[in-house]
């Protein structure tokens, strides 16, 4: 049995080199169950190469990613075969991704984008994996009707939904996000937001998500880390970091929020 | 152990035995033994060009080109007729290349190479079916990388496999795939059977022939030794089928066989009739007739059935 | 009474990166202590730093030095040496707060927000919500408004919300910054009742009040924060 105080992921020096140039350098954090971490920093800061590296898309030069798996205890998971770790990425881990072109299947409809995860794990009854998929329709609260719809017809806002419940219909414990209201109008951006804040809650997921935006990452983070060229120059409780921001660059970073 | 024909009454000679070098038909060979070690693998080959155009069979022609013998006897079917331009010329190919025997009869042959049919009557040990395939790769449809498709195969990850069908049902409201419908070949590979229908995917299970399958374009062959298990993919609740007709063969009478519709006129009028001709004609020669069967010398639906028609 | 809360040389000081690096100090060698039923007023004249005394309460702001230790979970929780999990479980179970500003996700309903502190401590979300339409009726929320999100709301409206939000959890230790600023004569007397209940069950409160009135009604003691500014003994 996990405790509730164990931790799910465990990232220890972390480092990404691409030949002399750094893509993110000596990262350490540890994330718990239920818990959301946020990557801030601008473009270029290294944020979305600590995602790949963390989330098993790109091996790191250095360092390690450990994983509680559900079965197998505690996995360094670039030691896992590529059988393993791709299972896992497909059933206990999510990944949304900014575009959603990138994280969806635009040739099959709405429902085989949603069932997809269920079939690669085995299950092979039509009726249960349609049910499934309309359930989830429901969650992102997009209409049954729309079920045998191609993504190609919704809008950005629908799509990027479909795309969270793609992802979440194995029940997954850790979902990894790149920018995932990045593209988005804002009116559609807080539906979204609040779609997140409250399937975090009920599924009690983990995640760590990536974002330019501070204002999303104090709405949805618990804690923060703030990235500049590759380093993470300042992390701590997300409002602690947001309101008496340390380092230079953090401040930098805060005072250059448009107020409204 | 080169072979040559030596045919004075027309200048094949030049040819080595069955057109291909045997260093080329040494290699196809090799590449046919890993086939038939790793059953629904694809395995890639050096390709050849043939002296006809990719589309017309030159997979198959080139694993012909290598199993085939002096005193073979071949068949070459094309949708199940053995008199379509295609058919007709792959025989006369290797009749003059290999000097072999053809026939038309399925019972005769000991190499059947097949475009879209697996014949009605029962294959035995002592024969090998070839098949031409256009696309070899299942996978293809959700998948465009190679790269990927490849390590798909490699760690058994077919969930998309599934998610064609799904797309099926929920379009159609049954899985609509006709033809090249996927299968998992021995419980490990899934494999597509080339375009046949699906109505002799289960002729495919523990087939007591050799199945030999060659992509001259994808330069990819695979194989199913005899008796190996054959299942197509379905779902639970949605049991695979195959075709089935309310029609009997117009001409032979037959139930059990696949059945192609040949318009008559321009009035709507059609009948039904074998896709395996060679089967209707053994049928009809012992004696079975249809209803739009006339008594007429048997040449059976071979001879243009409109025609047939039309001299009523 | 049992203490609740101690501080214990407590200094806080700004350094501005943005601004040459300039560093600000604010306050140094803090000394404050609540304890369950104390109602303490923070002192001092506007810009003296209450609000920023508040926040490191809350967890908000760092302190430079010193500490502050909270009794939660049957002991005593540093919080400027306590882990984010920590100081989220502390605010989650221990620490009410009462900002002057509402911080919430766009579209949500004012009754799902202020039910949601309950929510997360376990609380079933028809008895939440239930709870959630008892204060928003003493705070005089229309009901129409209920289902739509605060954002939509007038200053005053928005304050009350974040009123009942605060107040819903019984929390064992609350901050309350300017609760009864913006409100009317009604609605700032049943903040003062709310206080009075939080005090009578045992809550350990300290509060900034904007005006004499409200201070001399509801509260026990006052602590001037102006004697530890930098500078103030000089």
């Amino acid at each position: 049995m996990t405790k509730m105080n164990d931790p799910l992921l465990r990232v220890d020096n972390l480092t990404m080199m691409y030949g002399d140039r750094i893509g993110c350098k000596g990262v350490s954090f540890e994330l718990r169950p239920g818990e959301v971490l946020g990557i801030v920093g601008e473009s270029g800061s290294g944020k979305s190469t600590l995602l790949r590296s963390i989330s098993a898309q790109q091996e790191p030069t250095k360092g390690r990613v450990e994983y509680q798996t559900r079965i197998d205890g505690t996995r360094d998971v670039y030691e896992m075969s590529e059988a393993q770790r791709r299972l896992l990425m497909r059933t206990d881990w999510a990944f949304v991704h900014q575009n959603p072109r990138d994280g969806l299947r635009m040739n099959v409809s709405a429902g085989a984008n949603i069932g997809e995860r269920l079939m690669a794990v085995g299950d092979r009854h039509y009726g249960n994996i349609r049910s499934s998929a309309d359930n989830w329709l429901g969650k992102v609260e997009i209409a049954s009707e729309r079920l045998d719809d191609l993504p190609s017809t919704f809008s950005g806002g629908m799509q990027q939904r479909l795309q969270i419940a793609r992802n979440l219909v194995t029940s997954p414990r850790l979902v990894f996000m790149d920018e995932p209201t990045g593209g988005l109008d804002v009116s559609v951006q807080a539906r979204l937001l609040d779609l997140l804040r409250g399937l975090v809650h009920d599924l009690n997921l983990a995640v760590i998500i990536v974002t330019h935006d501070l204002a999303v990452a104090r709405l949805l983070s618990h804690r923060l880390m703030v990235m500049q060229q590759g380093k993470v120059i300042e992390s701590g409780l997300t409002d602690q970091v947001l309101d008496d921001p340390q380092h230079a660059y953090t401040q930098l970073l805060v005072s250059s929020i448009l107020q409204n | 152990m080169e072979q040559t024909v030596n045919n004075p009454a027309d200048n094949t000679s030049a040819y080595n035995f069955a057109y291909l070098d045997e260093q080329t038909k040494r290699m196809i060979r090799r590449t046919l033994l890993k086939a038939v070690a790793i059953p629904g693998y694809q395995v890639p080959f050096a390709g050849r060009e043939m002296p006809m155009p990719y589309g017309w069979g030159t997979g198959g022609v080139q694993v012909t080109a290598a199993v085939i013998g002096p005193k073979d006897t071949l068949k070459v079917i094309d949708q199940g007729a053995d008199d379509t331009t295609n058919a007709v010329s792959i025989r006369q190919f290797f009749a003059k290349t290999a000097n072999v025997a053809t026939t038309e009869k399925t019972a005769e042959a000991s190499i059947i190479q097949t475009r879209h049919r697996i014949p009605e009557k029962e294959l035995r040990e002592d024969q090998v079916l070839v098949y031409q395939v256009p696309i070899p790769e299942p996978l293809r449809f959700l998948e465009p990388r190679e790269t990927e498709t490849r390590k798909m195969h490699a760690l058994e990850e077919y969930g998309l496999m599934h998610v064609k069908l799904y797309e099926d049902i929920a379009r159609h409201g049954h899985i609509a795939t006709t033809y090249a419908y996927p299968v998992m070949v021995d419980d490990r590979y899934v494999m597509d059977p080339s375009p046949t229908p699906k109505f002799d995917n289960p002729k495919m299970h523990n087939m007591a022939a050799l199945q030999l399958f060659g992509a001259g374009r994808e330069k990819r062959i695979y194989a199913l030794p005899p008796y190996t298990k054959v299942k197509s993919l379905d779902f639970e609740d949605h049991p695979f089928e195959v075709q089935s007709w309310d029609d009997e063969c117009g001409m032979c009478g037959a139930r059990d066989s696949y059945l192609d519709e040949v318009i008559l006129d321009d009035k709507g009028n059609r009948m039904f009739v074998c896709s395996d001709t060679d089967y209707c004609s053994e049928r009809q020669d012992a004696g079975h007739r249809g209803q739009q069967h006339h008594d007429q010398p048997l040449g059976g639906p071979k001879s243009s059935p409109s025609s047939e028609k039309a001299a009523e | 009474m049992s203490e609740m809360l101690h501080a214990q040389n407590v200094s806080k000081s700004f350094t501005l990166h943005t601004q040459g690096s300039v560093t600000i100090p604010v306050f140094n060698d803090i000394e404050f202590s609540l304890s369950a039923g104390d109602c303490i007023a923070l002192t001092g004249e506007s810009g003296s730093g209450k609000s920023t005394f508040m926040r490191m309460l809350y967890a908000n702001y760092t302190c430079s030095n010193g500490s502050i230790n909270v009794r939660h979970d049957g002991g005593w929780l540093d919080i400027t040496t306590a882990s984010p999990h920590a100081i989220l479980d502390m605010r989650k179970r221990t620490m009410g707060y009462v900002s002057q500003f509402l911080r919430v996700i766009p579209r949500v309903p004012t009754l799902e927000i202020v039910a949601e502190p309950l929510v997360a401590l376990g609380t079933s979300r028809a008895d939440a919500t239930a709870k959630a339409r008892g204060l928003l009726t003493r705070l005089r929320i229309p009901e129409r408004l209920w289902q739509l999100s605060p954002l939509t709301f007038s200053g005053g409206e928005q304050q009350r919300v974040n009123i009942a939000r605060g107040f819903i959890a019984d929390y064992p230790v609350m901050l309350l910054d300017e609760p009864t600023a913006s409100l009317d004569v009604d609605n700032r007397a049943t903040v003062l009742a709310l206080i009075e209940e939080a005090k009578s069950r045992g809550a350990a409160i300290a509060g900034i009040f904007h005006d004499h009135e409200t201070r001399d009604a509801v509260c026990t003691g006052s602590f001037d924060v102006t004697s530890f500014k930098v500078g103030a003994n000089d």
